[in-house]
């Protein structure tokens, strides 16, 4: 039985989590140098592109069509067949099924982007089609069936994941791990000074994130209801207390507090809340939040001394929020909030701890493999570098032909 | 007829080209320029990571003018332009071999 309010709600929530590779397409884009803004730019725009195309043929389809043995969905749902406007019978039932379909379709877009953070500044554009065109369709679409297909796997051990901290987050930051692994490191890394070249850019898309991720966390409770206003309320104030989080940790460690610090650990927050949005209290979203903005700091602090040139911290923020959330999820979780869910082990159940700590374990080892082989084969194939002398013209100019700014 | 080259910090600019009109400079040319002395550069953090910024923002002002002016506007200068902190800049002055109007063809003194 369709029902207005939901419906309603779902699709605005899905235009919100659309709006939010755009906003991540500036946090990205004020972070690189001059000559580069245009390509960062141009991934995120691209991959909502090719991913929607993807999406709509056969990625919802392997994602959420129905089941085979609980590892991927079949393709009897290619090119949206049977996807219709009347509820689906597995998936929330009170909203048109394509209404369903556009707002995963939206996670499905921004997940990959995100992984664009860490070779930034010097990937080939051609290659970067294929490798997302890959990515989308044998790591990510598996990987969401396992977690919220209708028989996959994961979701049948029990580990909760209210809006996507394995899927989205996890999932990116150990793919982006993957990638600086096999993706050598900017000319002069190290040695030149890659600074910002407009961070006022990098806090509007910290800005439309932070605005986006309502529709991305309380839009996953798929209704228009007390559970979204719970995710609502957590995604709030995990993201709020990150942001003070980072900017004090910082501040201790570096004797000041900047903007750009602020802004990470405002994203810092929104990662670690997502997989626990819907199952624990206001209070615990506030030391989830505090502590992610502390721990991702340290982890992006890490990076420098282990020389990875993860360009745009992905491994830092995602991959390290995701996993703090997922864990948190395990310590936080309460029936109390969500009937739906389960305790953690704060509320006296230590085995949703295991299996918030197994879905991450499976999570990371299969994107993180997957990533390295699709790179790996590619980078036999086409190459995943631009050349040096390009690299040093710009990506803007060299894959592109355009300059971001005329002066 | 010499030439002053000031370099001087950039907020100083106004108060400078002031004193210089108030003593009857006829014109000046100012460039947005980097550089470091003594003062060196500061240090700027992104994520954790410190970048040295040695280049630090300056203006550089030339003047053309007789020899006779040299000490007056090097004083003006010197004066307006001070503020006693470390990075207030420094004053070259040379001579000058030829000075032409392009518009009228007219050369030294009188072409500046």
């Amino acid at each position: 039985m369709i029902n207005a309010g939901d419906t309603a709600f779902v699709l605005v929530s899905s235009a919100l989590v659309m709006f939010m590779t755009p906003g991540l397409a500036l946090f990205y884009g004020g972070m690189v140098r001059t000559k580069n803004v245009l390509a960062t730019i141009m991934q995120s725009l691209t991959i909502i592109g090719l991913v929607t195309v993807i999406w709509v043929l056969w990625g919802y389809s392997l994602s959420f069509g129905p089941d085979v043995g609980g590892v991927v969905g079949n393709l009897s749902w290619f090119g949206l067949m049977d996807v219709g406007l009347s509820p689906s019978p597995n998936y929330a039932s009170t909203i048109p099924h394509q209404a369903f379909m556009i707002f995963q379709g939206m996670f499905a877009i921004i997940t990959p982007a995100l992984i664009t953070g860490a070779f930034a500044e010097r990937m080939k554009f051609s290659t970067l089609l294929v490798f997302i065109a890959l990515w989308s369709t044998l790591v990510y679409s598996p990987l969401a069936h396992w977690v919220w297909g209708s028989g996959g796997w994961l979701a049948n051990l029990g580990a909760l994941d209210f809006a996507g901290g394995t899927v989205v987050h996890i999932s990116s930051g150990a793919s982006a791990l993957a990638a600086v692994l096999i993706i050598s490191k900017r000319k002069g890394y190290g040695k030149e000074q890659f600074i910002p070249h407009n961070l006022p850019m990098t806090l509007t898309g910290t800005a439309i994130l932070w605005f986006g991720w309502f529709g991305f966390n309380a839009g996953s409770a798929l209704g228009s209801n007390g559970l979204a206003a719970a995710a609502f309320v957590n995604t709030h104030v995990a993201a709020a207390t990150a942001s003070l989080g980072w900017m004090f940790a910082e501040w201790i460690h570096h004797g000041k507090p900047t903007t750009l610090g602020a802004a990470s650990g405002a994203v810092a927050g929104l990662v670690a809340i997502t997989p626990a949005a819907g199952f624990v209290s206001p209070v615990s979203a506030l030391i989830i939040g505090g502590l992610a903005g502390v721990l991702c700091y340290g982890a992006v602090m890490a990076k420098a001394k282990l020389g990875y040139d993860d360009s745009l911290d992905v491994v830092g923020i995602h991959g390290v929020g995701g996993t703090w959330g997922a864990l948190a999820t395990g310590l936080f979780a309460s029936t109390v909030v969500n009937a739906d869910g389960a305790n953690g082990l704060f509320f006296g159940n230590p085995g949703q701890l295991w299996i918030q700590f197994l879905s991450v374990i499976v999570t990371c080892l299969f994107t993180f493999t997957m990533t390295l082989a699709i790179l790996k084969v590619l980078d036999l194939i086409m190459g995943l570098k631009v050349s040096e002398e390009e690299e040093i013209r710009g990506l803007d100019v060299t894959q592109h032909s355009e300059a971001g700014y005329s002066f | 007829m010499r030439k002053i080259e000031a370099i001087i910090k950039p907020f100083k600019l106004d108060e400078v080209k002031e004193g210089l009109m108030e003593i009857d400079v006829k014109g000046m040319t100012v460039t947005e320029v980097k550089g470091f002395g003594r003062q060196k550069g500061h240090t700027e953090i992104y994520r954790g990571a410190e970048y040295r910024v040695d280049f630090v923002p300056k203006i550089k002002l030339e003047v053309v003018v007789p020899a006779e002016l040299v000490a007056k506007v090097v004083e003006v200068i010197e004066q307006r332009a001070k503020t006693g902190q470390i990075g207030d800049g420094k004053i070259f002055v040379s001579s000058l071999e030829e000075v032409v109007r392009i518009r009228t063809g007219e050369k030294g003194k009188e072409a500046i």
